[in-house]
């Protein structure tokens, strides 16, 4: 399997469900060996061999950039052969030589990419080793551009990774759809599996305390409804639309409060818009957060709105679910294909999602019943069920080498 | 005599727009929208019309001619009535001349469709009242059989009824209620003395309204011999056959291409050509025989899905909010004499409009879900509670 991060070395949603992917396969009987492009210890992780592709600390594992940043990728992407890890492009180009390297005395029966920053690595496997690649797309540079142009470059890793891999999976119908009108993949090649929310998220003990956060709770008790969303600050998100939203709801009931837990490029322009808005006393700012602090934003609020202009799965919805907040969840976002319980909107709908959180806000029984629904279907889909539609996946394809 | 008594039911609600909070004091057309957006009535309605309506009277209106004894009874609701006379008055034109031939009955009801008679029993006789009128107007006839919404019916509703002077009422022929009986026979509900209560066969009513195009079915396809085989199976214990259903079954429910309409045609056909068959009306039936024992249904039981109840009406609480909140509303209503405002308060008791707050299936996505004109149960509510807002509003409006 190459991979780009995982827990707790990760920065988002990647590392978790490769995580999660890789254990559940591990207990279906698969052998994996797990390259990362950095050497750090994974205490937890003993279910399977991890393999670091260079001596780099993870926190250069995107180069000098933040992997979130497009601006950033499009200053910091020289030559290959360049010798300073500057760029992620000198990282992907040793992760290439270890999985090379690594492939002269080791023979999988097959390569699972992760994503456009592996893929060359899994292409060299299928060219130089004849191995079957399955490319598994957690996330296009369609979705991280905001459906907008996006870097050139990856578009074509992108492209070819998705052209010579044997087999897709995509996170949801919706990148299955992107991978299929932009990439002009035959919708036959790519196979839908949908993730599920990290076990040890579950697992873990965590309780809400009351007194941590007075005074949200005060103004909670004075009629308020907490509305929030979690993520990076990017054109991706949909944010801008997300607090103009909040202006036109403010305007009908002011006991409202938007709390935006995350930080990004986006940051100073979403501060600056709120106040241009008027709406700076409703909205609260939290910077990254992370743990039990993420935690305490999904019990404290009601609501919880993915506003992704284009969000390929969108964990943080299945997070907020099992902290049973009432979900709102544009119609881009994958999740929102297999949740029912919820309510929905087109990303540039201001109206509608400002229609939808009055709503809540205002009558306890929806509220009451969007929580108390969606805590019964978050589960809906198990890691367990992921592992299996993989493995059905790879027995296809070796068989098919092998004959 | 083996008697067939064909009911067919006919009904629109008049469906709310997407009606936004930001409308709220500043619009308030609730109903009318887009030809194309999803809640079009007009649209919905001329789609029916095509597919069903049209071809299904005109069947009728054909075994009419053809077969001096063919009958049937229709339920038609004030909103089916309103919606038809704006957009397809021929159908109106049609079902006045099938009454003319005098073998067509047609049932009492609320006018709205609605489920008053759980909230407001002043609310439901009005409606009743109004649909009366309107039927009498149209028409030129009085219902003498008395159907409720759903065909939801206990011991309560057939005492109205009696007093009300109606000669019988219709209900579900459930298992839970009739144990060893058949629902071939004429019944009288506990406590009464002069109705009568005609109950549906449900199993030889769905054999078409539901599982006939189902390949699924082990008896699928059905033919003409096999049904009448079954209903004279049937008849062995009771000789009077309720077959209520949608009006809808023929081309909605059940596509054309599915040979729907040649089997009924043939149908009527192959029964009418024994002589000991025959076909009644309602009213008909209730005097075919002296009631067989005296049947109590002292909890609601409806004709839907398999728990014959209430619930995908009025189970969870938005659905219950959003009536409560509607009922309560009424004596203001009423108060502001504004035919408009207590018309558009009226058009909102129809039952499918908590019908598609239903959460009970929405998860399987199954019937309920592809059946509403609304994206979720969610927004079905929210959309409601708006227009009741609106209404407020325009009752403070009243009071300046």
């Amino acid at each position: 399997m190459l991979g780009w991060e995982l827990p707790p070395h990760n920065s988002g949603g990647l590392g978790i469900a490769c995580l999660n992917m890789a254990r559940a396969l591990t207990k279906e009987g698969v052998d994996i060996d797990f390259v990362v492009p950095y050497t750090a210890a994974h205490t937890k992780t003993s279910f399977m061999k991890i393999l670091p592709a260079t001596s780099l600390d993870p926190i250069y594992r995107y180069g000098g950039g933040a992997y979130e940043s497009l601006n950033v990728f499009e200053k910091n992407i020289p030559s290959a052969d360049h010798k300073m890890h500057f760029s992620i492009r000198d990282v992907q180009k040793e992760y290439c030589d270890y999985v090379e390297k690594y492939l002269k005395t080791n023979s999988p029966d097959i390569v699972h990419a992760h994503d456009w920053l592996t893929y060359e690595a899994g292409m060299l496997a299928k060219k130089e080793f004849g191995l079957p690649l399955i490319a598994h797309v957690h996330a296009t540079e369609f979705d991280r551009s905001g459906m907008r142009t996006g870097n050139p470059l990856i578009h074509e890793i992108e492209y070819e990774g998705l052209m010579l891999a044997d087999r897709i999976i995509a996170v949801s119908e919706s990148t299955k759809r992107i991978i299929h009108e932009k990439y002009k993949i035959p919708l036959s090649k790519i196979d839908v599996i949908y993730n599920s929310l990290d076990e040890e998220y579950e697992a873990s003990k965590y309780s809400f305390d009351n007194n941590t956060y007075k005074y949200i709770n005060f103004l909670k008790e004075n009629g308020y409804t907490v509305v929030s969303t979690v993520g990076r600050f990017t054109i991706q998100k949909g944010l801008r639309y997300f607090l103009e939203s909040a202006a036109l709801a403010v305007q009908k009931n002011p006991k409202l409060i938007f709390i935006l837990a995350g930080d990004g490029e986006e940051r100073d322009g979403l501060i600056s818009l709120a106040a241009e808005l008027g709406i700076a006393k409703n909205v609260i700012f939290t910077g990254f957060i992370r743990g039990r602090r993420l935690r305490d934003i999904y019990s404290l609020s009601d609501i919880f709105v993915m506003s992704s202009i284009s969000e390929p799965f969108g964990l943080t919805a299945l997070e907020a679910a099992h902290h049973q907040d009432a979900l709102i969840l544009t119609k881009q976002s994958g999740v929102s294909e297999i949740i029912w319980s919820a309510f929905t909107y087109d990303f540039w709908d201001k109206k509608k999602l400002a229609d939808e959180i009055l709503a809540i806000a205002s009558h306890p029984a929806l509220k009451a019943l969007l929580q108390e629904n969606v805590k019964k279907e978050y589960h809906k889909i198990s890691w367990e069920q992921v592992a299996k539609k993989c493995l059905k996946i790879y027995n296809k394809n070796v068989k098919h080498k092998r004959n | 005599m083996r008697s067939i008594c064909l009911y067919l039911h006919m009904h629109q609600p008049v469906r709310y727009r997407e009606y936004s909070v930001f409308d709220v004091s500043n619009n308030s057309n609730y109903f009318e929208c887009d030809f194309n957006d999803r809640q079009s009535n007009e649209r919905i309605f001329k789609k029916v019309a095509e597919k069903s309506y049209r071809p299904t009277l005109h069947l009728l209106e054909k075994n009419l001619q053809k077969h001096p004894t063919f009958k049937v009874s229709l339920s038609i609701t004030g909103t089916w009535l309103e919606q038809a006379e704006k957009w397809a008055p021929d159908l109106i034109e049609q079902i006045k001349y099938l009454v003319s031939l005098g073998r067509v009955e047609i049932l009492g009801e609320t006018y709205y469709h609605s489920l008053a008679f759980f909230y407001n029993i002043d609310e439901f006789s009005e409606q009743v009242d109004l649909h009366a009128r309107k039927i009498k107007e149209l028409f030129g006839t009085q219902p003498k059989v008395f159907r409720n919404t759903e065909l939801a019916y206990n011991d309560s509703l057939a005492k109205w009824a009696e007093e009300k002077g109606y000669e019988g009422i219709v209900a579900e022929g459930w298992d839970k209620i009739l144990g060893w009986r058949s629902p071939n026979y004429v019944y009288r509900p506990a406590g009464c003395k002069n109705i009568r209560l005609l109950l549906k066969n449900y199993r030889l009513s769905d054999d078409i309204a539901f599982r006939f195009s189902n390949r699924g079915w082990e008896e699928w396809p059905l033919t003409v011999p096999k049904y009448q085989n079954w209903i004279n199976m049937d008849c062995l214990r009771g000789n009077l056959v309720n077959l209520f259903m949608d009006f809808e079954t023929f081309g909605e429910h059940q596509w054309a291409d599915t040979g729907i309409f040649n089997f009924f045609d043939e149908f009527i056909n192959s029964w009418l050509s024994a002589n000991e068959n025959q076909f009644v009306t309602v009213s008909e039936a209730c005097k075919l025989m002296a009631p067989a024992d005296e049947i109590s249904m002292p909890e609601t039981v409806t004709w839907a899905d398999t728990e014959r109840d209430l619930s995908a009406w009025l189970s969870n609480s938005m659905q219950n909010a959003a009536m409560q909140e509607l009922y309560a509303m009424r004596d203001e209503i009423l108060n502001t004499d504004d035919e408009g405002l207590i018309s558009d308060w009226r058009h909102l008791t129809t039952s499918d409009h908590p019908y598609s707050m239903c959460t009970k299936y929405w998860n399987d996505g199954d019937v309920h879900a592809y059946f509403s004109a609304y994206a979720s149960p969610y927004e079905s509510f929210m959309y409601f509670m708006n227009v009741l807002r609106d209404l407020s509003y325009r009752v403070s409006e009243h009071k300046k």
